[in-house]
Order: structure tokens, then C-alpha cells, then sequence
């Protein structure tokens, strides 16, 4: 499986983003407006790639459910089922992202959108660098390498941020 | 709750289908998603500890795939979509 990219890369990294607050009982969002305008920009280059679902780089935000061969015509009629609705979600998602991208406080409903947004363009990010299994974390050498291992570290957070309100 | 008795077919009356017959849901390791998102997916869709969905992840990460439910097609469905909704990399089959 993937790692949490840039948190490992510096301690620059190793500052909360975003954390439960239990006594106003709200997500807090730590970020500068430096990265909220990464996340912006970020989420908008994605809401433009739900445009084409079938296009290659989004065959793992939108993989089959049946692997099988045999099973073709279960498959066809899934992807006609669901696939509309698994792009409107999508959409919805990254809409509730851009809507609170200045926000200093998420509901966990919020931040719910934000990790399936995050994950969804880390998916399409990582199908284009064609990112392997177990490899050596080194500084990014382009911006989609800067842009997945900086989406990395924030679903690490928000992932961090829910777990730790249970 | 529903308690329909479930439809019952009598040997040698009528046909069973293929798509009859009970499928799995498998999650499949993938270098992408986050170990630490696949746990957080696991409790939340299918209510499990987080001891036990850690140990599924790692059933994924290691053994290259897990299978996390099991039903007729229908339920199955819903099992994978709700998991392509997350973004995991699930698929079914029959359970053989």
C-alpha cells in the first residue's frame, strides 16, 4: 500500500493539519493560506478530470466490480448502474472541499468529503505516475510528485483527525 | 427487519442460475491507498474494531488481497460500491 508521503520527507512535515477538538466538538484545519490554495487549485484540476470518467487516469477512482471474464455483461450493466452516481458523489465531494477550503472548522461530515475527495485525486495522481509498491521516499522531481505526496500527508491527517475523535 | 423466508428451490425444479449462486468481495492490495485509510474504510462500512479491520488491511497489504463479505449478488453490490465510493480497489466473484 501506499505511505504518507511528505511527512516522512522533513520535519518541516510533522505539524498537525488537522485535529479533533472534543470541548467545541468540531475538526480544527491548521493549514496557511499558502495550502489552502494548493487544496483549491488542486481540487479544481480534479472536478475538471470528472469530466471524462473513462479516461485512463481515473481507472482505479472508477475500477470494475467484476474481474471475471465470464462475468462481462455484470460488469456492463454495473458500470451503467453506478457509474453516473459514483461521479455525482465524486463531484459532490470535492464541491464540499472547495466550498470549505478556508474554513478553520469541519464537521465530520466535512471532513469525511475532504478524505474521499483527497483519496480521489491521489488515485488518479498515483495511476499517472504509475506509483509502485514499497517504494523509497525521495523528494519530488515535478509538480504531480509534489502535489501527490503533499495529498498524501493530508489524508494521513484527516484519516488521523477522525480515528482519533472515536 | 425483514422476515420473508428466503426463496427456496427444490432440487430438480427449475434452473439455478450462475448469477444465483453466493459471491465474495474482495479488496485487493494496491500501492496507492493508504494502510491507515483501508483500516479507517473497513470500520466505518462494515462496523468492525479497529483491531480487526487493521488485521484485515494488513491480510490485503501482505497476501495481495482479502475477501470482507460474502452474500447473494445483490448485497455483494452494494458491499463493492460502497467500497469504490471510498476508493478501495474491491471486486466480486463466486464463492467457490
Amino acid at each position: 500500500m501506499g505511505d504518507d508521503g511528505a511527512r516522512q520527507l522533513s520535519p518541516l512535515f510533522n505539524r498537525r493539519l488537522i485535529r479533533w477538538d472534543s470541548r467545541a466538538g468540531v475538526f480544527r484545519v491548521e493549514m496557511d493560506s499558502r495550502l489552502r490554495e494548493v487544496l483549491r487549485e488542486l481540487m479544481q484540476q480534479f472536478l475538471s478530470m470528472l469530466d471524462d470518467p473513462d479516461s485512463p487516469v481515473l481507472k482505479r477512482v472508477f475500477p470494475p466490480a467484476y474481474s471475471d471474464p465470464a462475468h462481462v455483461a455484470l460488469q456492463d450493466e454495473y458500470r451503467r448502474l453506478t457509474q453516473e452516481d459514483l461521479v455525482e458523489r465524486r463531484r459532490v465531494e470535492v464541491q464540499t472541499v472547495l466550498d470549505s477550503v478556508e474554513a478553520r472548522a469541519l464537521s465530520e461530515e466535512q471532513v469525511l468529503a475532504w478524505s474521499r475527495a483527497v483519496n480521489g485525486l491521489r488515485l488518479a495522481l498515483g495511476t499517472y505516475l504509475d506509483v509502485k509498491e514499497e517504494e523509497p521516499i525521495r523528494m519530488p522531481r515535478n509538480a504531480e510528485e509534489s502535489a501527490y505526496q503533499w495529498l498524501s500527508w493530508l489524508l494521513e491527517e484527516t484519516v488521523e483527525a477522525l480515528s482519533g475523535k472515536t | 427487519m425483514s422476515t420473508a423466508p428466503a426463496e427456496v428451490k427444490e432440487p430438480g425444479t427449475g434452473e439455478v442460475t450462475d448469477v444465483d449462486l453466493p459471491w465474495k468481495v474482495i479488496v485487493w492490495n494496491d500501492p496507492i491507498n493508504l494502510m491507515s485509510y483501508v483500516t479507517f474504510v473497513f470500520q466505518k462500512l462494515f462496523g468492525y474494531s479497529h483491531e480487526k479491520a487493521h488485521k484485515l488491511m494488513l491480510d490485503v497489504h501482505q497476501k495481495g488481497k482479502a475477501v470482507v463479505s460474502h452474500g447473494p449478488r445483490e448485497k455483494a453490490e452494494l458491499d463493492v460500491f460502497r467500497l469504490h465510493e471510498h476508493g478501495l480497489w474491491a471486486t466480486m466473484e463466486h464463492d467457490s
